[in-house]
């Protein structure tokens, strides 16, 4: 083992604004969010890969938060819970979809839940219920059962088809 | 507004907004200046003694401020163990964590030392470099087996595994079944599992060295009890320690006790002086946070020629695994909870509570309850077998009918307080059920369907759930200077959604809006009683506690502007955060201006009948339990080639007393119900014979995903209980209790061409090909 | 993901446990030539392709390395050619890509169905073919898939390219016939001809797990409507996926009947297969015959529908 363990500068953008800041070699980037970067938004639910809580968009696409290191997203635009609601700081439709079905409980899962189907419903507007359960299969949630969350997500989806934006 | 503006209503949540833009405050993100983190040493073995431990290593590496083990804690500690959360007469060892272990370790997982350095990074750097003169001992790895003469012993100095016995029932249980017209007679496995909350357990601890005090955060249903923990512990004054839960990312009944960890935490911080904080992973919520679940029942039913029960008597294995953090409730739960919704004339159940050197096990989501109702629900489905009547009518036969309520069970639940069911109507219960389920014309889809080669069934799962215990759950209720009102209430939420719960009715009795209520649980510091979130018991306590408070705080209200006007307060409404004189342009004042008339101003008297205190408090005590009850109804689809299971369709109706938010009870049917399919068909901690977990992570254990459950078809009916003024029973777990019932029946049914019987859960699909293949062979054998 | 815990190593062993990887240090290679040099000359090093195995691993600490070469930079590795009837996909394609790539769905149809089986949005979104070839998990679907197309994985190191053949590839449990100092470059086949029929299944307990065993057919049929030409694959039933050559030359010549599929998945059956704490031998047996029936009546109605609907 090296004697102090290797670290660097990292720059990205994460929800729009422009980051610097110092990290070990093999923090990942989930942990430097939560705690290089102060963005606790992002959750850890498993650091192995299941459990989905620690979702986050990268140059536009969900990744597992754990699985990646922070060294990885280098000059990347990362998109995180916090970077979700609209620009006037009301919630998208997605997140109000969240709050009007009940999509959430304690809300630890929710915001992998929610970054991953950002992407999901900009990618597919139409996706149907078996779709989205899909989409979901690769987020745990406890507390809900995930029906409400597939409510919203159906709800959101035609939000989004009406008022066109993502 | 009617008097009901909020109570009874699908009010969107107030914890939303936060949770939903990242501003929730969970344990892992609060951040203190000079924060330390932690990682724990734990035995690798089942059962072990162990003499050194060397840290030298570990302490050397660049970061690392401290590796503690039990000998290295502070002189309060030394000796002690956790304080038992229920103590009982019958438990025959009453045993509980070190808070770190000192030569003897008892389950994988146990923790032997800490480090604490800059970072967890470098925590488990050096954790990896402690090392530990491990002397492995043989283990009990299974709660039967270690019953058995010259079984491993759990703890090395005792003779043999017993925790406890409990001996329970009534009626001439020997008589019945000498006269019974059938005996059926079954062996029930339900196995363990454990309640993954997605956040795990944590812990971050802040000492002050003037004055001795504690701030501990930690991620618990049950600040109190920490807090009394560690005032036990370092027998401190009530005022030194105050605990605070942050946001908890779920709790579901593990982390309703007192964990090593919040002692040890709390230990290194004043040690070292810094805060310090240990996030468990998931992994070590897989070796150390409680689990629940693994019984053997043996169980025998006595029937008349109708079907109708005589008596039931049996034995109950219960696996506590290596200590008794909650004594030994569960299986006392479990006995209590076996008859059910139905008429039981006799009754004798004889439970041994057995350690084994497993995770410890604590109340689950259900606790004890999914297993009994597991028990009783297959012993019915047994009798229509046996009787051959269908299994809705076997238990239209038995039901406890409306008209009997409220109805002596015959039994003394855990709260000391006879099992008296309170209100409910149970034959309705599963006749709307049945309805919904499309029972009636099931048998010709059934046929329809195996016509088409496909083989689906249909289970029924009936239960009646204790809830809402005491001793209590306290509230506050304050108009505050800025005209909003304030709960303080000792509950801590973990996602049951308790601020906009105890809003609701707050609003209700003020007039106002739940947006201009502020509640505030789970700060031992701002509310120095209180019990835990658990056994589905805030809605009722701290609810009943808030209605209570609200009103006499109304009164208050009234009182103080009945006095300022010169009016009686039959006079005066309440609206809009102030107090008005009836009627067209009556003078009014608000709740601002009230909360600054009580508080005075410096030098001068208060007015004439102004008390200092525009606040009332609330501790409703319950007599006894409330009992909820529901009927589920499960259909699934089998393929017996490669036993998956599919659930078609889940029908739940749900009775518990007046509803005060449907939205939220809804929400916590659906999610109760997935945890049931958990149990029923996928969640299993599997050990192996030397106690080894062999399930430590989500891609072993496997947890319900969004594709495994389905929608509920949920229907509410409401039977208020007398028991506290909002007429509220607990919601929390009856989602889940009767799920593993109703679906295994539901399974066994669908492949009731193969003429199986399944008495244990999960039921895997490897499990079902088995149960096909002995199903077959033995047919084979009986045709000559 | 892996399995389960191993047991402890004997007495000494101290125990930490831990999701946080021990240190290491990070390279960024930006070429081929730089990362096949670099794999040549650093000591206890790892390439780190889409992660989604590795990390929980290093996550885990079952794995520890000094250094690690992230292959992400290097954007010659990844890509889909489609040349006359030759495919070839990049080592650090993602899978994603291959999943929703139309050219590829319509020559090789099997292709997006298997895809469809690997874990999750997110774990496709970074998880690439050549990361899932070279970690070789038995119940992974693209080593299934190399085998059942009779690929050649190109690998590359400073002394030039070697192609193997995906069915000497596997060298044991989750062990590549990968060389110190070389880096899988590229996986290539020929697709079948048009019309043929296909079929990828696997039994999970839940969508996206590992399969506890799984089943892939090929079959092209003649004029006659018999059996032209058969490949077939079970994964999750051993050390690699097992190509099944003894059922392959049963099925030729043949005509498609549920007698024959029956027969065939009997033979399919008849090896060893592998057992752990949670799955038995017999039932993985079991599961194997009942895939591999389904899997080629699947695959022989396509065929006979003149390749069916991708
Ligand atoms: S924390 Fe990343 S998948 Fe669970
Ligand atoms: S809302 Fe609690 S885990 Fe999903």
């Amino acid at each position: 083992m090296p004697d102090a363990p290797p670290k660097r500068k990292i720059t990205l953008t994460v929800n729009g604004r422009e980051y610097t800041a110092e990290a070990e070699d093999r923090y990942s980037l989930a942990d430097f969010l939560r705690h290089a970067l102060g963005l606790t938004g992002t959750h850890l639910g498993c650091e192995h890969g299941v459990c989905g809580a620690c979702t986050v968009l990268v140059d536009g696409e969900a990744v597992r938060g754990c699985l990646m290191l922070a060294v990885q997203a280098e000059g990347c635009q990362v998109t995180t819970v916090e970077g979700l609601a609209n620009a006037d700081g009301s919630l998208s439709p997605l997140q109000q979809a969240f709050m009007d079905h009940h999509g959430l409980q304690c809300g630890f899962c929710t915001p992998g839940i929610l970054t991953t189907l950002t992407a999901y419903l900009r990618d597919r507007p139409n996706a149907d219920e078996a779709e989205l359960r899909e989409a979901l299969s690769g987020n745990i949630c406890r507390c809900t059962g995930y029906d409400t969350i597939v409510r919203a997500a159906l709800a959101a989806a035609g939000a989004m088809r009406e008022g066109g934006q993502p | 507004m009617s008097s009901t503006a909020f109570v009874g209503q699908r009010v969107k949540r107030l914890e939303d907004p936060d949770l939903l833009t990242g501003k929730g405050r969970f344990l892992d993100d609060l951040k203190l200046p000079g924060l330390l983190e932690a990682a724990f040493v734990r035995s690798p073995f089942a059962h072990a003694t162990f003499t050194r431990i060397d840290a030298e290593e570990a302490r050397a590496l660049p970061g690392v401020h401290a590796v503690l083990t039990a000998k290295d804690l502070p002189s309060e500690m030394q000796g002690r163990r956790i304080l038992l959360q229920v103590p009982h007469p019958q438990i025959t060892y009453a045993v509980t964590q070190e808070p770190l272990a000192t030569s003897e370790v008892c389950f994988v997982g146990e923790a032997v030392a800490v480090v604490i350095a800059d970072g967890r990074h470098i925590a488990e750097d050096a954790a990896e470099r402690v090392v530990v003169d491990w002397e492995p001992l043989p283990a009990a790895a299974h709660c039967e087996a270690a019953l058995k003469p010259g079984a491993p012993a759990t703890h090395a100095d005792r003779a043999d595994n017993i925790a406890g016995r409990l001996a329970l029932g009534f009626g001439d249980v020997d008589a019945v079944f000498r006269n019974a017209a059938h005996v059926v007679e079954e062996r029930y496995e339900p196995h363990r599992g454990t309640g993954h909350p997605m956040e795990c357990r944590g812990v971050v601890a802040v000492h002050d060295m003037a004055g001795d005090a504690f701030r501990i955060w930690t991620s618990t249903q049950t600040p109190h009890n920490t807090q009394r923990a560690v005032i036990d512990m370092f027998g401190l004054a009530e005022d030194r320690v105050r605990v605070i839960t942050p946001d908890v990312g779920g709790g579901f009944g593990p982390k309703n006790q007192v964990y090593p960890e919040e002692l040890v935490i709390p230990a290194a911080a004043r040690l070292l002086g810094r805060p310090v904080k240990w996030a468990e992973d998931r992994r070590e919520h897989f070796l150390t946070t409680t689990q629940e679940r693994d019984q053997i029942w043996d169980v025998a039913a006595a029937i008349d020629a109708d079907g109708r029960l005589l008596g039931v008597k049996g034995t109950l294995i219960h696996d506590a695994g290596a200590y008794l953090p909650w004594g030994i409730i569960m299986p006392y739960i479990s006995a209590t909870t076996l008859p059910g919704p139905y008429k039981l004339p006799a009754y004798r159940m004889a439970v041994t509570v057995a350690f084994t050197n497993l995770v410890p096990t604590t109340p689950l989501r259900g606790a004890g309850r999914p297993q009994a109702v597991f028990a009783m629900e297959r012993l019915m489905d047994a009798i229509a077998k046996a009787t051959g009547l269908d299994p809705a009518e076997v238990r239209r036969r038995n039901f406890i009918q409306a008209s009997e309520m409220p109805y002596d069970m015959g039994l003394t639940y855990r709260d000391g307080a006879p099992v008296m069911y309170d209100t409910g109507d149970y034959p309705e219960a599963q006749a709307q059920a049945l309805a919904k389920a499309g029972y009636d014309d099931f048998p010709a889809r059934q046929k329809a369907a195996l016509a088409e080669g496909r083989h689906i069934g249909i289970g029924i799962g009936n239960y009646v759930e204790g809830t809402g215990l005491g001793p209590f759950e306290g509230a506050t209720v304050r108009i505050l200077t800025n005209g909003r009102v304030a709960i303080y209430t000792g509950a801590a939420a973990a996602g049951q959604a308790h601020r906009t719960t105890l809003a609701q009715i707050c609003a209700d009795e003020l007039k106002v809006d739940i947006s201009d209520i502020d509640v505030v649980g789970g700060d031992t510091g701002l509310m120095p009683r209180g019990a835990g979130t658990y056994a589905s018991r805030i809605t009722v306590n701290a609810g009943s506690s808030v209605r209570t408070a609200s009103a006499e705080l109304r009164g208050k209200a009234l009182a103080l502007a009945a006095a300022k006007f010169d009016v009686k307060p039959e006079d005066l409404e309440l609206s809009h955060r102030a107090v008005r004189i009836k009627g067209e342009q009556g003078d009014s004042i608000t709740f601002a201006e009230l909360a600054r008339m009580t508080s005075g101003m410096p030098g001068y008297a208060l007015p004439k009948g102004v008390k200092p205190d525009l606040e009332a408090s609330g501790y409703f005590t319950p007599p006894q339990a409330t009992y909820s009850n529901g009927s589920h109804v499960a259909e699934v689809e089998v393929d017996p080639e490669t036993g998956r299971v599919t659930i078609l369709k889940y029908t739940v109706v749900h009775d518990c007393g007046t509803v005060i938010n449907p939205m939220l009870v809804d929400g916590q049917v659906q999610g109760g119900v997935a945890h049931g399919i958990g149990n029923a068909l996928l969640e299993r901690m599997v050990f192996d014979a030397d106690a080894n977990p062999l399930t430590t992570t989500f891609a072993d254990y496997l947890m319900p995903t969004a594709e495994i459950v389905p929608a509920c078809d949920i229907v509410h009916m409401e039977s208020p209980t007398p028991l506290n003024p909002l007429g509220a029973k607990g919601a929390g777990e009856g989602g889940t209790i009767p799920a593993p019932a109703a679906i295994v029946a539901a399974v066994e049914n669908a492949l009731s061409p193969f003429g199986l019987r399944i008495t244990d859960c999960p039921v895997t699909p490897q499990r079902i090909v088995e149960l096909i293949r002995a199903a077959e062979e033995m047919s084979e054998e009986d045709t000559p | 993901m892996e399995g389960a815990d191993g047991a402890p190593q004997g007495r000494q062993a101290g125990y930490a446990g831990g999701v946080k990887p021990a240190p290491f240090t990070y390279h960024r290679p930006e070429t081929l030539a730089e990362a096949a040099e670099m794999a040549a000359s650093l000591e206890n090093a790892r390439l780190l392709s889409g992660g989604q195995s590795l990390m929980p691993m290093m996550n885990l600490r079952y794995v520890a390395v000094d250094h690690l070469i992230d292959l992400n930079p290097v954007a010659e590795l990844a890509g889909i050619t489609i040349d006359g009837g030759r495919v070839s996909i990049g080592a650090m394609t993602r899978q994603r890509a291959v999943l929703e790539d139309e050219t590829l769905a319509r020559c090789c149809p099997v292709m997006r169905e298997a895809l469809g089986f690997v874990g999750h949005v997110q774990t496709r979104n970074r998880g690439t073919v050549g990361g899932s070839l070279a970690h070789l998990d038995p119940a992974a679907e693209l080593p299934g898939l190399a085998a059942l197309l009779d690929a050649g994985i190109t690998l590359r190191s400073r002394d030039g390219d070697r192609t193997v053949a995906m069915a000497d590839f596997p060298r044991g449990y989750m062990t590549p016939d990968i060389r110190e100092g070389e880096v899988l470059t590229s996986l290539a086949f020929n697709a079948w001809p048009d019309g043929h029929g296909w079929d990828f299944r696997e039994f999970a307990r839940r969508h996206g797990d590992f399969a506890m065993a799984g089943a892939a057919s090929l079959i092209l049929l003649d004029r006659d409507g018999r059996i032209a030409r058969a490949a077939v694959v079970l994964i999750g039933i051993d050390d690699g996926p097992v190509r099944l050559s003894d059922v392959e030359r049963m099925l030729t010549g043949e005509t498609p009947s549920d007698d024959l599929f029956r027969a065939a998945a009997a033979l399919a059956a008849d090896r060893p297969m592998a057992a752990d704490a949670l799955v038995t031998e017999t039932y993985r047996r079991h599961l194997a015959g009942v895939l591999a029936r389904r899997s080629l009546a699947v695959a022989c109605a396509r065929a006979a529908n003149g390749g069916g609907h991708a």
